[in-house]
């Protein structure tokens, strides 16, 4: 009965949404449950929302370089939160040299430009905690 | 040969092809037939002259100028800005001294939504994708030791596109050159940002009321600039189709003419002050039937609708970029020939200007090098392409124009829709335009996955690759600088590097906790322009995010319309 | 997360959260839960938002709790968006609209998919409503789309009811006109500053005036820009004003009453019906039992009086 719930959530004040949307869109497709919070969400608005929501998925969308700031303070405040599992995904234009130190803070997986959405559902599907 | 005769031989190359033609699997996004001829046109000497005609008449299909790249070429203009003002400024001299023939500046975040460098919600965003602009001090510096009576300066910048025009008048005067002799453009345009941007501020009203001051206090004070820039280039971006590009950028440029003739302005005044931003795609015959479309459309608009009288009122003069998100990650040389691509489709559509992406912007900011093989890429199709050589080359083929004509028809048929919602302010409050743009993103991206749709080394001819190297990062010691320079500032301290630029003494608060209250009182009068108001506070060294919550306690937050 | 239930009633949110998906989910420890919470249930007054897509309720509940959270009091929100039919999937959008709220200690919003079989959510939706109530919510929103009769079992947790109209609906208002007049205590005209909102009351007021002129309580119908915050405070002041004359006449411990009746009676049929699933359906039985029938060795009558004895021992 359980349904994969994710947060798609755009953190920062880049507006670039159309990567964000697709995704939402075929993650719903693909039968999830998807919270979308629309643009300029800060980390403590996304943690925040991902407990009420208690997804199993946040999965966060940035063109704008901001990542190496946003993305693990997202990490940090979902994990303070108490949850534990959540995996926590990220995707945009990040460049490759940047995503050990992203893993490192505990982002799950990094899709970067020209990924298929249906990786990252399969990605989603074999890794969530449920 | 006659029309039926015409027909007979179609019917029979189509019979004698068909075997062929049924082996080979069908593309997506290809046009069904195979071949055009004259039936798919109108070409008689009345539709020549209705549709076609002349370069530089009515309804200026063929382009806007009489003469066109046989004048002189369209304007090379590289859009850049990171970091700091010194760094673009320094970006900026370099592309100038290389043939760059005018600006383009690039914003960060923080600056593009009217927050200072400090606030809380810029972390991690200053200098990213752009400069970071707090004040006039920051202007000074970006534009240090370039004549702004000779450059001409395109600035993308539209919630607060009223503060950085006032900062840009006040850099000026303090050159010694007067507005009306400023060149330029600002992008000012609001209602892409709501429908496919992203970087609002304020609700539609208050918006459009900015934008219809700008436009009268330009017509008077700084005539030569260029108020706005009409965007379908982020509509595209965000997904759209050819026809929805233009469709929805004409709707939008419909909604601001409305708007200044509701407050009281001649058509004739502004009008010719409007200008427009297209992207160029990869396809590039789809492009250049886009760029005819799109001229004929807007003159039909201004002459029937809204009555223009003068020729210049009826003109889509465009900016053109090729298109960001085309660029992909995978094979970043492969990047150098889509903007080539993409180049010669604006070229041979007709562009007044133009800014190529370098290979490396799906990656990051581009470095010095790749900007240079984008501008020369430009260099190329102008000088050695033959594409520039004649006007309007492609005019009369059986397959343009019948694009063209196509293109147009959607474009009516939205413009119409859209009309019937209200006008376009309306259907982005209905959340009707981003809908469009997302179903048609969807597909997109749909049509790619089940390969309908290449792109080359996306999703065919891939290879294993190594991480490229050496592209551009920006510190993130540069928000941290940014942000100390700011406090000094705003504490009324003189600061080492505005002093440089000639700002010998340091802000009076006093100055600037007046010119906000003014400029407060003048926001809740309707009927007042701002602009002056804004110029007096800029003088002040009052900041961008200063001024922009000013602003915001009286017009408060737009919210944002999302239909998935 | 051990003791769920314990840490709601010790207010911890992301207990709330767990114990919502534990119910949404029909996990095995739901039941354990309810039980514990149940007995701290029935302090909160509870708002039932309706209206066709595209009417701002989001918008409008936001508002509204906000003009809740100035007073004082404490909110639960629950959102409902319909599940795709063919990916049982679901955007859920609401928070979009709902954003400054995230972060205030005071509101707790979620949001739920319809999933396919509605019966069952207002199941859910309703433990969801109770599991708020005891962790202290004061007020709590069921917001839904559309006001077919499968959301109106859903707002049926409600105390009070609004219905959410905007101008220019066309014929979409005749069309659900039997629905609305049943379920609306208060009708709400948002966007009221588009053309046709006064024809919209009128044609409103006359159907209430057909239907209801006997009534003790005539909907009254509110006029808001919801985005402009116009009308807020007078719609929060009628929903005090329906509580104090339910709750005067007695209505509200009428309505509450028939609710517990009706959850109960629910909550026998599903369980008897999971009994009967589990001990006649999935073992097989059934299918020995129709082939018997069919053969006319027995009857349906006959076995189904049986297999309900046997379940009463």
């Amino acid at each position: 009965m359980d349904k994969i719930k994710v947060l798609v959530a755009k953190p920062g004040l880049d507006g670039h949404d159309r990567g964000a949307k697709v995704v939402a869109r075929a993650l719903r497709d693909a039968g999830f449950e998807v919270v979308y919070t629309g643009l300029r969400q800060t980390p403590e608005q996304i943690a925040a929302a991902a407990a009420e929501e208690d997804v199993d998925v946040v999965a966060m969308s940035l063109l704008s370089g901001a990542h190496p700031h946003l993305f693990p303070a997202v990490v940090k405040l979902v994990r303070e939160k108490g949850m534990k599992d959540a995996l926590i995904i990220g995707g945009g234009v990040i460049p490759d040299g940047d995503i050990p130190a992203l893993k490192e803070a505990g982002v799950s997986e990094v899709f970067t430009p020209g990924t298929p959405t249906g990786d990252i559902v399969e990605y989603i599907k074999a890794h969530v905690k449920k | 040969m006659s029309n039926e005769k015409i027909q007979a031989e179609l019917d029979q190359y189509n019979a004698s092809v068909e075997k062929a033609v049924a082996k080979f699997p069908l593309r997506g996004n290809v046009p069904e037939k195979g071949l055009y001829t004259p039936l798919d046109i109108d070409m008689t000497p009345e539709a020549y002259a209705d549709k076609i005609g002349f370069p530089g008449v009515y309804p200026f299909t063929r382009g806007v100028q009489p003469t066109m790249y046989r004048g002189r070429f369209w304007t090379m203009r590289m859009y850049a800005g990171f970091s700091t003002a010194k760094a673009s400024n320094e970006r900026y001299r370099y592309l100038i001294a290389n043939g760059g023939t005018g600006l383009s500046c690039a914003f960060d975040l923080p600056t593009q939504i009217g927050y200072d460098s400090d606030d809380p919600i810029s972390e991690g965003e200053v200098g990213k994708v752009g400069v970071a602009i707090d004040s006039l001090a920051d202007m000074q510096i970006l534009f240090d030791k370039i004549d702004l009576g000779k450059v001409s300066t395109s600035m993308t910048i539209n919630a607060p596109a009223s503060v950085l025009l006032c900062m840009y008048i006040a850099v000026a005067e303090k050159q010694g050159v007067s507005m009306d002799k400023l060149r330029g453009t600002i992008q000012n345009d609001i209602l892409k940002e709501y429908a496919a941007r992203g970087t609002y501020i304020f609700p539609p009203r208050p918006s459009m009321r900015l934008i219809t001051n700008i436009f009268e206090f330009c017509s008077k004070n700084v005539p030569l600039w260029n108020t706005i820039s009409i965007s379908g280039y982020h509509i595209r971006e965000a997904g759209s189709t050819a026809s929805q590009e233009i469709a929805f950028t004409i709707a939008d440029g419909i909604a601001y003419v409305d708007a200044a003739i509701k407050a009281g302005m001649d058509v004739d005044a502004f009008a010719g002050r409007l200008s427009f931003f297209w992207n160029a795609h990869n396809n590039v015959l789809e492009e250049v039937a886009k760029f005819r479309a799109s001229r004929r459309v807007w003159a039909k608009v201004m002459k029937e609708r809204f009555g223009a009288k003068k020729a210049k009122s009826m003109m889509l003069r465009v900016h053109t970029q090729t298109a960001g998100s085309m660029l992909t990650a995978q094979q970043p040389n492969n990047n150098i020939v889509r903007v080539a691509l993409q180049t010669a489709a604006a070229v041979m559509g007709g562009t007044q200007s133009l800014h190529t992406n370098s290979k490396d912007e799906a990656l990051a900011l581009p470095t010095t090098e790749s900007v240079t093989i984008a501008l020369r890429t430009q260099q190329i199709v102008a000088e050695e392409s033959g594409l520039a050589d004649v006007i309007d080359p492609l005019a009369g083929s059986y397959y343009v124009e019948a694009m063209t004509d196509r293109i147009e028809k959607e474009a009516w048929e939205y413009i119409k829709k859209i009309d019937d919602l209200g006008g376009a302010v309306a259907a982005i409050e209905k959340g009707y335009i981003q809908k469009e743009i997302q179903d048609s993103a969807y597909k997109w991206q749909m049509d790619v996955e089940a390969k309908k749709r290449i792109i080359v080394g996306v999703n065919k001819y891939q290879v294993e690759e190594e991480p490229p190297k050496g592209l551009l990062k920006v510190d993130a010691s540069v928000g941290i600088e940014q942000s100390k320079r700011l406090a000094d500032l705003k504490a009324g301290k003189t600061v080492p590097d505005y002093v440089a630029v000639g700002m010998t003494e340091g802000r009076n608060n006093d100055d600037v906790k007046a010119a906000l209250a003014e400029l407060k009182t003048a926001a809740q009068d309707e009927n007042e322009n701002l602009m002056p108001h804004i110029l007096k506070a800029v003088k002040t060294y009052a900041t961008l995010g200063e001024i922009c919550n000013t602003l915001r306690d009286v017009f408060g937050l737009y919210e944002a319309h999302v239909s998935l | 997360m051990e003791n769920i239930a314990e840490e709601v009633l010790m207010g911890n949110r992301y207990a709330l959260a767990k114990a919502i998906t534990a119910i949404e989910n029909e996990r095995e420890n739901a039941m354990e839960i309810m039980q514990k919470l149940y007995p701290h249930t029935g302090h909160a007054y509870v708002l039932g938002i309706t209206g066709p897509p595209g009417a701002g309720k989001s918008t409008l509940t936001d508002k509204l709790a906000k003009e809740y959270r100035r007073q004082g009091k404490t909110v639960g929100i629950i959102a409902i968006d319909p599940s795709s039919p063919f990916s049982g999937g679901a955007i859920l959008g609401d928070r979009i609209r709902m954003n400054d709220l995230t972060l205030d200690d005071g509101v707790f919003m979620r949001s739920m998919g319809t999933r396919g079989s509605l019966g069952g959510l207002s199941h859910k939706t309703a433990d969801a409503v109770k599991v708020m109530d005891a962790f202290g919510m004061d007020v709590i929103f069921v917001e839904t789309v559309g006001v077919g009769q499968s959301e109106v079992d859903i707002v049926k947790a409600a105390d009070t009811t609004m219905v959410v109209l905007i101008p220019g609906m066309g014929d979409d208002i005749q069309a659900i006109k039997a629905g609305i007049l049943e379920i609306g205590d208060i009708f709400t005209i948002n966007k009221a500053d588009h053309d046709g909102a006064d024809k919209l009351a009128t044609e409103l007021n006359m159907m209430l005036d057909l239907d209801g002129v006997m009534k003790e309580w005539r909907p009254p119908i509110m006029k808001t820009i919801a985005n402009q915050n116009i009308g807020i405070a007078e719609v929060v002041e009628t929903f005090g004003k329906h509580h104090n004359h339910i709750d005067g006449n007695g209505q509200l411990t009428v309505r509450r009453t028939e609710r517990t009746k009706n959850e109960m009676l629910d909550l026998l049929d599903s369980r008897i019906g999971e009994h009967i699933r589990r001990n006649v359906v999935e073992n097989g039985k059934i299918d020995k039992l129709v082939e018997e029938i069919k053969a006319r060795r027995t009857d349906p009558y006959t076995e189904a009086a049986k297999i309900v004895s046997e379940m009463l021992k």
